[in-house]
């Protein structure tokens, strides 16, 4: 059988078109990676085996016909289950979606698949995106590959694990304040958060729509630029989502970084909190980046300071009227014996939701009621324009910035899940490119001396850079050389 | 500021969530908590900063106004916890026979 963990998203493409193998061979080796894998790291809730082989038979009939093969033909593709594909549940590792069928297809999934990729799964997250390690889930945490006693980070936990280990070659997450980026950096894969807009939302159940995206997760950046071809552009479901001239995200990749200016954005490296391994890979890249022939220089973005707090406030106050949805009458869980309807509404959704997504729902609900409105959501919708200029008088001197992913590498299952401050810490880096709506990148600066485990760099760029972004995290990339294949899996075939 | 137990209870019932008195009690300790890191933000002079709801420029982003293909009324439905005769079943909103 092949080892299709081995195989970039391209030369499975080719070898298909190229009658190497079948997509399948490439279908069964997935799913057989899968199979062997999963019970120990548990990326997927769903395992669409049937799904997956309907699209292979679509690709080698289009082989035997001599058909050109879309971009991503074969390639066996994971996508969180916060997005709706029709043949599957969706349900957002919760329990009042436990058993939701998927209505219609979101059109990142849709896009993906119309650009060939084989739907292997849909995987384990954090409750309706609610945390940052998907310990928060109802059919309980995925392992991180690197060491199964640690989480992979969240909320997208599930699709990072599953290209970590081989088991998809690319995957889809949502991002709301790190949810792909900091899954990325705890297992050493490429992960994007595109610009806000640039990918349409329809289709992924909403946390919070003035921050949430969708993004890809690869073994390397190359199939993260591709996958942003496939799925990014205007969509009229969506109003949010931009119309721009189509771009090939992969056309200027290997264009290299002579004179691009870098920005080190000092005060969030020199922040408490940050591991010393964390920040030496960060100095350590930008001597890397200056050695490619970038001009390196520093920056500060003071406002960030105020990131956490006023995303703790927009996030759940959005979530908290993104949910509201979920009262057990059109779907969902609903409790058999209600008295009235106020009394079925306030039990359904009292047994469905996990603690994590109950505390949000509070803290959102509390902050916009009457009396609190102007002292929390108005006072940190006003500090998001502070942060949203930071970033601009920043990009006038810089093309990107670079920060660590998230201050930790990964921690332990359990380690973080009775505090709740101490896990909204591990998304301090990230969050502040949501609230200013910017496009970045995780990508893998190597392994903690100590720990050996991954230690993710942030490259942030400003609206719809993902060229200049992902230029420069494929020229570091090229630079640096780093195995994505974790020890625990590199045997298995 | 601190939120007492009878504010958690408030925002439970705006919230729709029957909760236990452990929970009220657990979750009074967690948001006051969270709320208490989070208070710096209710300190800042902001009053001539305006908000940002959206971190684009994109402005009254309209479609026209078609008649386009929707869930049939069977796929609608199909999710519903209890549905009959083409609808939702929920428990009885407005008066019985002795209506309160």
């Amino acid at each position: 059988m092949i080892d299709v963990s081995r195989l970039t998203a391209t030369q499975i493409r080719d070898g298909i078109a190229d009658r190497l193998f079948t997509a399948r061979e490439v279908a069964e080796a997935a799913l057989g990676r899968i199979e062997a894998l999963d019970g120990q790291v548990h990326a997927f809730n769903q395992v669409t085996a049937e799904l997956a082989y309907a699209a292979a038979e679509r690709i080698d009939d289009a082989v035997r016909s001599d058909v050109v093969l879309p971009p991503l033909a074969g390639v066996p593709v994971a996508v969180k289950d916060n997005m709706n594909l029709l043949g599957t549940r969706t349900t957002c590792s919760s329990r009042i979606l436990e058993n939701y069928e998927s209505a219609y297809d979101c059109t990142a999934v849709r896009r993906l698949l119309d650009a060939g990729a084989l739907p292997v799964g849909k995987c384990n997250m954090d409750e309706f995106a609610f945390g940052s390690s998907t310990e928060n889930s109802t059919f309980g945490p995925t392992h991180n590959p690197w060491d199964l006693e640690r989480v992979p980070g969240g909320s997208s936990g599930g699709s990072a694990a599953a290209v970590s280990a081989g088991m998809a070659t690319i995957s889809l997450g949502s991002d709301t304040g790190g949810s792909i980026r900091q899954p990325g950096s705890l297992t050493g894969t490429v992960a994007l958060k595109p610009t806000y807009g640039r990918v349409s939302r329809y289709g992924c159940v909403a946390f919070a729509s003035s921050l949430d995206q969708i993004g890809p997760f690869a073994k390397t950046v190359g199939e993260c630029a591709l996958a942003l071809n496939a799925i990014s552009g205007k969509d009229p479901m969506d109003a949010t989502s931009v119309d721009r001239p189509a771009e090939d995200f992969t056309a200027t990749l290997a264009e290299g970084i002579a004179g691009l200016r870098v920005g080190i954005v000092t005060d969030l490296l020199e922040a408490e909190g940050c591991e010393g391994a964390v920040r030496d890979s960060v100095r350590s890249a930008a001597e890397t980046f200056a050695a490619l022939g970038a001009e390196v220089g520093e920056v500060e973005l003071p406002s960030t300071a105020h990131g956490l707090s006023a995303y703790y406030i927009i996030g759940p106050a959005e979530a908290s009227s993104n949910l509201a949805r979920f009262d057990g009458i059109r779907y969902g869980h609903r409790v058999g014996d209600a008295d009235d309807v106020l009394d079925l509404y306030m039990r359904s959704r009292a047994e469905g939701f996990g603690p994590e997504t109950i505390r949000r729902v509070m803290l959102g609900t509390y902050a916009l009621s009457a009396g609190y409105y102007d002292a929390y959501y108005g006072q940190a919708q006003k500090a998001r324009t502070l942060i949203k200029r930071d970033f601009e008088s920043a990009f006038e001197r810089f093309d990107v910035l670079l920060t660590p992913t998230s201050p930790t590498v990964a921690f332990k299952i359990g380690e973080r899940a009775s505090d709740p401050l101490a896990m909204y810490l591990s998304d301090v880096y990230t969050i502040p490119v949501n609230l200013a709506g910017n496009c970045a990148v995780s990508v893998p600066g190597g392994l903690c001396p100590t720990s050996r485990l991954p230690i993710g760099l942030q490259i942030i760029g400003t609206h719809f850079a993902e060229s200049t972004v992902l230029r420069a995290a494929a020229a570091f990339e090229a630079a640096l050389g780093f195995d994505p294949t974790p020890p625990l899996v590199r045997d298995v075939q | 500021m601190s939120i007492s137990e009878a504010q958690v209870r408030h925002v439970a019932l705006l919230a729709r969530l029957k909760l236990t008195d452990e929970e009220v009690a657990r979750l009074g300790d967690d948001l006051n908590s969270i709320l208490g890191h989070i208070d710096t933000i209710r300190q800042l002079d902001l009053a001539d900063v305006p908000p940002t709801a959206h971190a684009l420029d994109v402005v009254n982003e309209t479609r026209a106004d078609e008649v386009r293909p929707c869930l049939s009324r069977e796929e609608a439905l199909a999710n519903g916890p209890e549905v009959a005769e083409g609808a939702f079943v929920i428990p009885r909103i407005v008066g019985g026979g002795d209506a309160s």
